[in-house]
């Protein structure tokens, strides 16, 4: 970014270099350093506040990341595949935060798959973003559970299983938000971190990030190669502030549509896949499977159902955060205390 | 073959045993015979005389043999004691049960069964109970449970219980609902007075009305440990079902509802079933991450799983409380039997270099005050606190002093406000208090500098990753400063020093009530011995003045390995020597007589 750009300031007086962390120590070109850029623009654009955010993630590659953007955000790296758990209690305490969750294919496709499951089905408001290359990167290159059955890799030799598809996990547990997306397309990378962020709800993003270090054969399927030649976008995203005005061209072959997000903004989708409906459950677990059978690298809005409620809402707390509640309102009076006592 | 008949041997000229025995219901499990068993518990103790109820189950929900001990004691001991009156409602193990019994003991049998065992040294008394059961008009399941009220009658009118007392306890049972209390009564009373008509008393054991339950209580300990978690303020608890810690989170969700409500009348709270204990504990400690009292309530296999957040939270020095309500292991082991099989293990949990801190409550009145405290503790300390009771204190039902408000205003620990980070500035570990504990901010601190990452990796005073071996060293030098802050403001131990005893014993938990006991008993023979009760781990300096006192110290404790023994003398290398280990465990709780016998080869007489 240019020098004038990065000073510039946004409606909450930050400019874009606030929202910057660390420098990465991810290798030189990893996809998971460009979707932290995009987040740091996602977070400037949106001039969200970063004492509002809350970063948290696993362990790996992937859940370093959280170092590298929103220096400002208080974050919690936590163990491997436990960042569900921790989450879930962070926004138990504080549910006005708006949290970003930066997992891997490892840390959630295989040590926190069932963390994930239970996360994802509580509906702990939250963006979940899955950094997935199908490889192991620190431990130098074994096969995830996202990997391609028969993939060959010169480490890990051949792998004999088939690929977990986390969309579809998300789908059986019940998550509202789905979205598959390809770090090499930043646009939409953008468009849908916008969205999730407007959900009340866990927003799961798969976003295919290929590691350059194990991963990155033109044959992978996970490879920047593969993904460039082969993502089929099933919309075209735009993300609409909740002032704005929504004006729509539809155009050949999809049509477009508009879905309103909780906090008042709307996505719009241009369908580029004629017929198909990100609201019809059944519809997008089959899609999901022809994808798998047919080999397809799909990305966009998979899945979009605003109507559970999350997990604060679950639980019926107040507004006002449990973490803020004074001391008078978290120990009961002497009377209460008798009056239980007397029961026994 | 002999059968033992109605017959009874030459007691009649005993005299008389007055608020002084236990007694033994024998049942199968899941025939609801818990409420006539609390029924009678509460009878006495509403007459004025200590009691105390110990359940002795098994892992089933229905057909396995369980046994419901009742201790009836004038002076107040509530120890485990074999007992001498049996009610014997399961025929599965009749002849066993009446094999257990002391010569002059007294045994209550249905007239439908038919033990093989010949003992003429009992007093044996039969009940008619389809015959009783035909004044009520209750049926199938409701039937059965109501067989259970025929001994209650029976007892009552065998020692003397008024039936006007039975019905109060009946009331509170039933929590004053009419209905239930008359069905049950009608049964009692039908009992009782068959009884009265048809036997006639031939046995020495009598109950008569004391004044020693004023302004006391009966509870279990785990309803004690969630009722003070409540006045220390718990907003999140997690947890996944585990005997015997399941009755903690029960009482958890019968008190917050009732107690923890905003003006709107919505919950200040949030209780969750987790999906296991792993996530259990990650939900505590991401809420005490960002500032909310947290707690989870679990026993030994669910604490094998919290290994690895627990190891998380002391490094990143995250507030919270985990009850450990201590069961037999290893593995799934003695499911529903009492232990202290978990002290080395909490005290050390994680991988590395951990030391815990472990509260030891040993009673009703200590769990409702570990309760509050130990979430006080755990913020002030920023690290996780382990309360280890076990299943006998929280399961069972314990006579209590009506608990003291907290004396104390709530503890928040070092949390800097965004004013206190603009005039001070923030540096996650750094030790500006010199007791080893930092300053925190929690998210949502507007200051643009309150923020940092929390992590399990090693990070410099400013919480940013760092492998530098400086910067391991100093952040491993302060977490030893902040090991004397933890025990410096733990429970200290309770002392007590008889003069010129060359023995002290150590012990904790629920061991104190047969310890107790027999100390009294051995002082009676002139056999005098220090104690020293311990409350919490790390142990403090009253702990090694202790060891510095006495040339020998016995370590009595419910385990194989002499856990808490291998402790102090890892705490205490120096007087190591004089530490012997008395552990034991079998699954029951001790008895006094055992205590004694345990004891005895390290003590000698001496003259009064």
């Amino acid at each position: 970014m240019d020098r004038a750009q990065a000073l510039r300031a946004n409606a909450a007086g930050l400019a874009k270099a606030d929202y910057l962390g660390n420098p990465s120590t991810l290798c030189k070109g990893c996809g998971h350093n460009s979707i932290a850029n995009q987040i740091v623009q996602v977070a400037f654009e949106l001039s969200l506040r970063p004492h509002e955010v809350l970063k948290l993630s696993g362990i790996g590659c992937s859940s370093k990341s959280p170092a590298y953007f929103l220096g400002m955000s208080h974050g919690f790296n936590a163990l491997h595949g436990r960042m569900p758990s921790v989450s879930t209690g962070a926004l138990l305490a504080n549910h006005t935060l708006h949290a970003i969750g930066v997992s891997g294919d490892g840390d959630t496709g295989s040590i926190g798959l069932g963390q994930f499951k239970h996360l994802v089905r509580r509906n702990v408001r939250m963006v979940y973003l899955i950094e997935n290359n199908g490889v192991y990167g620190l431990t130098k290159g074994q096969f995830s559970a996202t990997a391609d059955e028969g993939q060959e890799l010169k480490y890990a030799g051949l792998n004999d299983y088939p690929a977990v598809d986390l969309c579809l996990e998300a789908l059986a547990a019940g998550c509202g938000f789905v979205a598959r997306s390809f770090a090499g397309n930043a646009k939409q990378v953008r468009e849908l971190l916008k969205a999730a962020l407007a959900h009340r709800g866990t927003a799961v993003l798969d976003i295919i990030s290929p590691c350059v270090a194990f991963n990155n054969e033109d044959t992978s399927r996970k490879s920047y190669a593969f993904g460039r030649d082969h993502e089929h976008a099933m919309q075209d995203l735009g993300w609409i502030p909740p002032q704005e005005e929504i004006v729509i061209e539809p155009t050949e072959p999809g049509e477009a549509r508009v879905v309103g997000l909780h906090d008042g903004s709307k996505l719009a989708l241009r369908h580029l896949e004629a017929g198909y409906d990100p609201t019809n459950k059944r519809m997008a677990a089959e899609r999901l499977l022809r994808a798998e059978v047919e080999g397809e690298f799909l990305t966009g809005l998979i899945y979009y159902d605003p109507s559970r409620p999350s997990l604060a809402e679950t639980t019926h707390v107040g507004e006002a955060p449990l973490s803020s509640l004074p001391d008078e309102a978290l120990r009961p009076t002497p009377e209460a205390l008798a009056s239980v006592l007397a029961r026994y | 073959m002999t059968t033992v008949e109605t017959a009874s041997p030459d007691v009649g000229d005993r005299s008389p045993i007055v608020n002084d025995f236990s007694l033994v219901v024998a049942t199968a499990n899941g025939t609801g015979s818990q409420t006539a068993n609390l029924t009678l518990l509460r009878t006495f103790f509403q007459m004025g005389i200590p009691v105390h109820g110990k359940n002795v189950f098994p892992s089933n929900i229905q057909g396995l043999p369980t046994w419901y001990h009742v201790r009836v004691s004038e002076q107040g001991y509530v120890a485990r004691k074999e007992s001498e009156l049996l009610i014997a409602f399961n025929p599965a193990t009749l002849d066993a049960d009446l094999r257990a019994l002391p010569t002059g003991g007294v045994a209550v049998l249905r007239d439908d069964v038919h033990p093989t065992v010949a003992r003429d040294d009992l007093t044996v008394y039969r009940l008619p109970v389809k015959k009783l059961l035909e004044v009520s008009t209750a049926k199938g399941k409701v039937r059965e449970y109501l067989a259970n009220m025929t001994y209650v009658g029976v007892v009552a009118w065998m020692l003397g219980a008024p039936l006007d007392v039975v019905e109060a306890a009946l009331g509170v049972q039933f929590s004053g609902r009419r209905k239930l209390v008359d069905a049950n009564l009608e049964v009692v009373r039908a009992a009782f007075d068959w009884a009265n008509e048809h036997l006639e008393k031939r046995d020495p054991f009598r109950v008569a009305p004391m004044n020693a339950t004023a302004g006391k209580l009966l509870m279990t300990g785990n309803e004690a440990g969630a009722l003070g978690s409540v006045f220390g303020g718990v907003s999140v608890a997690a947890w996944y079902p585990i005997t015997p810690s399941t009755s903690f989170v029960d009482a958890l969700r019968e008190y917050l509802p009732e107690l923890r409500r905003d003006e709107e009348g919505r919950p200040t709270y949030a209780v969750i079933q987790a999906e296991d204990e792993l996530a259990a504990i990650g939900m505590v400690v991401g809420a005490g991450f960002a500032g909310a009292r947290a707690l989870t309530a679990t026993s030994g296999p669910g604490l094998s799983l919290m290994a690895e957040f627990s190891g998380l939270a002391y490094y990143a020095e995250v507030p919270a409380v985990v009850w450990d309500v201590q069961r037999v292991g290893p593995s799934t082991g003695l499911p529903t039997r009492t232990s202290q099989g978990d002290v080395a293990f909490a005290y050390r949990i994680g991988h590395g270099d951990t030391k815990h801190a472990v509260l030891l409550p040993s009673s009703l009145e200590e769990c409702f005050e570990f309760g509050w405290r130990a979430l006080d503790l755990a913020d002030e300390l920023q690290t996780p606190v382990f309360v280890l009771t076990d299943l006998d204190l929280g399961m069972n039902t314990w006579m209590g002093t009506r608990f003291a408000y907290p004396d104390e205003p709530l503890k928040r620990g070092k949390v800097l406000t965004a004013g206190e980070i603009e005039a001070h500035g923030f540096a996650r570990y750094a030790d500006v208090d010199g007791d080893g504990v930092g300053w925190r901010t929690l998210p949502g601190n507007v200051h643009p500098g309150s923020a940092y990452f929390t992590r399990g990796t090693g990070h410099d005073a400013r919480a940013a990753y760092s492998e530098r071996s400086e910067d391991w060293l100093e952040n491993m030098a302060r977490l030893a400063r902040k090991y004397e802050t933890v025990r410096a403001r733990v429970p200290a131990a309770e002392v007590d020093q008889v003069d010129g005893a060359d023995v002290g014993v150590v012990y904790f938990g629920t061991t104190r009530y047969a310890l107790e006991e027999a100390r009294d008993a051995l002082a009676a023979q002139g056999v005098r011995f220090s104690t020293l009760r311990l409350r919490a781990l790390p142990p403090g300096p009253e702990v090694r003045a202790f060891l510095e006192a006495h040339p020998t110290v016995v370590v009595l404790e419910q385990n194989h390995d002499a856990q808490a023994c291998t402790i102090l003398a890892g705490e205490f290398p120096d007087l190591a020597p004089r530490l012997r280990a008395a552990a034991y465990l079998d699954g029951l709780p001790y008895t006094a007589g055992f205590v004694a016998e345990r004891l005895r080869p390290y003590l000698t007489a001496k003259e009064a």
